[in-house]
């Protein structure tokens, strides 16, 4: 099986939150709550154990003075109008993923098409995962105890289909395919909003970083903070030889010292 | 929260479907008097007029926050919080203790010739090493499949090297004080010395990284105040399990024990620096270990694990007099007490970093952007006094 990767073009999407519906309905995910937030139309905030997409609603309601929203225009609206622009958040599926290396049970596996996957009858529920994603998308549900992300649909991918957010998506924004054929046409889709004058328009797939890439790139117009989205993820393996070259060097300390004590000490 | 009305529909009153607000206050639903009154003239207004000059009303909650590369998205915070409960931070405490005990234990039995003092530290391991692994599954979402922690056994994941260090630790110690119990009864025989040194030897070994490796768990994590000081956090957390075994042996008796004074020394002197150490880094990273509760609970650790004791042990020294046993005694209450309150400052500490939305995103503080951010708990605070 091939790698496959979701592109979701923020410049086509229309915040119709069908990704959203679609994946609650195929995977029986309960609902978030009721509640007004007052960000936009998002009363959601973030993905999260009950939520697996997550249309976000970048907003600029005529900021303050001296605070640069989005540009005139921004969002696909007219140059006078107010900008506004959305993008479907999901799971990043990372090539390198920090929930995935974290996990002390092997819950969470590599599926052989790429997806970063949350068995659900092996998960016990420790919770190292949630402080180890980058990203903040894995989440335990405490009524339940386990921890729950999106699943790329590997049970759908398994029989052949696209995810059920793809296969909603009624513009297109979210495409499902390859890996390496969707990371070309994302280039393509680029060059054509910048053809069309949109400069602000960019790919975040941070590859640069030791996320290493991620199975579920987004196309953006203008700063990707603006969506949530990190400028510098870093999985948090990274730090694990610091961490355990300085606990080899407390655990010489006690050892040493200890003996020294006792040796020094003795009555 | 307040209770939604009769009238609303059976879904949202529901146990579960409780609103749970990403960022800051809820949104105040209570309309307010000026609001109020300024659409009552605008009404008037309309009707006499036929069209309205000047100002209309601020809606309930403005200025509504905004997404933006200075605001981030909506300031809501990237990173989830902790989900660990009270019991991990409880488990990093005795753990620590757990394992600094076993060392002492080995060090008391082989050099110090205090076999006493080795039973009794043995007994402390063993105890913390059973607790631990109380509180461990008692945290977990799913108790009942704790085992499938040693399903896999993954150097790269801090916890499962943590976990399959517990089993280890946990086994050799019980081991250890059996012997402790044979040496005890039946008196010291070869095989018998031979197997005890072994056990205890074994125990030992995995008590040193059991002793500080929750420093690396938690160091190795996307929580920005954490993974900043990973390089220090395991031998804070070293030193202050060393701390609270010693002042625990000396609460137990052992007041005249210089061998335990001395280690005192050590671990409160190293604490001290580490406090200075903190304080000293100006980083914004560090702000949730200086500003706000965690920042107390952590500063309060810091001063009842450091200078506290460390005055205490060097005054009272270990002449066994009743002056210098209630020092002691007093230092290692202090000790204690600041060990616990360490680990449950840095839990605090990472859960207010993860509610940090600036630091993942690299966004630079901005007066004008807090100002407008707070706007909406401000107007809330405002309208709740008016209604009291």
């Amino acid at each position: 099986m091939s790698v496959t990767a979701f592109l979701t073009d923020s410049t086509l999407c229309i915040g119709c939150k069908a990704c959203e519906v679609a994946c609650k309905e195929w995977n029986g995910i309960e609902d978030d709550g009721l509640t007004w937030s007052g960000f936009s139309y998002d009363n959601t905030g973030s993905v999260g154990h009950s939520t697996w997409r997550h249309v976000k609603f970048v907003e600029d309601g005529n900021g303050p003075a001296g605070l640069s929203g989005p540009a005139a225009g921004f969002g696909g609206n007219a140059p006078e109008g107010p900008t506004w622009a959305f993008s479907s958040d999901v799971c990043k599926h990372c090539e390198v993923a920090g929930c995935l290396e974290a996990c002390p049970t092997g819950a969470i596996v590599r599926m052989d098409f790429g997806a970063v996957y949350v068995q659900p009858d092996v998960c016990n529920g420790c919770s190292y995962c949630v402080v180890a994603c980058p990203f903040g998308v894995v989440q335990k549900n405490q009524k339940d105890g386990r921890a729950f992300k999106c699943t790329f649909c590997s049970d759908r991918q398994m029989a052949g289909l696209a995810p059920a957010c793809a296969k909603a998506c009624p513009t297109e924004s979210i495409k499902f395919g390859e890996l390496d054929e969707l990371r070309l046409r994302a280039q393509e889709r680029l060059e054509e909003l910048h053809a069309r004058g949109m400069d602000d328009a960019q790919l975040y797939d941070p590859t640069e970083t030791s996320v290493k890439g991620i199975h579920a790139m987004f196309l953006l117009r203008g700063d990707p903070r603006a969506y949530n989205l990190p400028p510098k993820p870093e999985v948090p393996t990274i730090y694990n030889k610091k961490g355990w070259m300085a606990s080899a060097v407390a655990a010489g300390a006690l050892l040493a010292g200890a003996f020294l004590a006792f040796a020094g000490g003795r009555r | 929260m307040s209770e939604l009305p009769k009238s609303a529909p059976a879904y949202a009153r529901r146990a579960g479907a409780e609103p749970q607000r990403a960022y800051g206050e809820p949104a105040p639903v209570e309309p307010d008097r000026p609001s109020e009154g300024r659409l009552i003239e605008i009404r008037r207004e309309a009707e006499r007029r036929g069209r309205i000059e000047g100002a209309g009303i601020r809606p309930a909650g403005a200025p509504f926050p905004m997404a933006s590369p200075e605001t981030g998205y909506y300031g809501i915070h990237l990173l989830k919080e902790p989900q660990w409960n009270w019991a991990i931070p409880l488990y990093f405490f005795v753990g620590g203790a757990a394992g600094a005990s076993s060392v002492i234990s080995t060090a008391a039995d082989w050099v110090g010739d205090d076999f006493d003092l080795a039973r009794k530290a043995r007994w402390l391991a063993l105890g913390g090493a059973g607790l631990s692994s109380a509180l461990l599954v008692y945290d977990l979402g799913r108790p009942s499949r704790f085992l499938n922690m040693l399903r896999v056994f993954k150097p790269q994941s801090p916890m499962s090297m943590g976990a399959w260090c517990l089993t280890a630790f946990a086994n050799f110690t019980a081991a250890a004080a059996f012997f402790d119990l044979v040496r005890e009864r039946f008196g010291t025989s070869l095989p018998v010395r031979l197997l005890s040194g072994a056990t205890g030897a074994a125990s030992s070994l995995f008590g040193m990284p059991f002793s500080n490796y929750t420093g690396v768990l938690i160091g190795a994590t996307a929580v920005p105040v954490w993974n900043h000081n990973v390089e220090t956090l395991p031998i804070h957390f070293g030193a202050s399990g060393l701390q609270s075994a010693c002042s625990l042996l000396e609460l137990w008796g052992f007041d005249d024990s210089r061998a335990l004074n001395m280690l005192g020394v050590g671990a409160a002197a190293y604490e001290t620096w580490e406090g200075f150490h903190l304080e000293s880094d100006s980083d914004r990273v560090n702000d949730p270990l200086k500003h706000g509760p965690s920042g107390w609970i952590t500063r309060l650790g810091g001063v009842l694990s450091g200078p506290v004791p460390l005055v205490l042990r060097v005054l009272g020294g270990s002449s066994g007099s009743s002056r210098s046993r209630s020092m002691r005694r007093m230092a290692a209450w202090s000790g204690v007490v600041g060990s616990l309150l360490t680990r449950y400052g840095w839990m605090r500490a990472g859960h207010s970093s993860a509610q940090n939305w600036r630091i993942p995103l690299d966004i630079a503080e901005d007066s004008r952007v807090n100002e407008r951010l707070q706007s909406k708990p401000k107007l809330a605070q405002a309208r709740s006094v008016e209604a009291r």
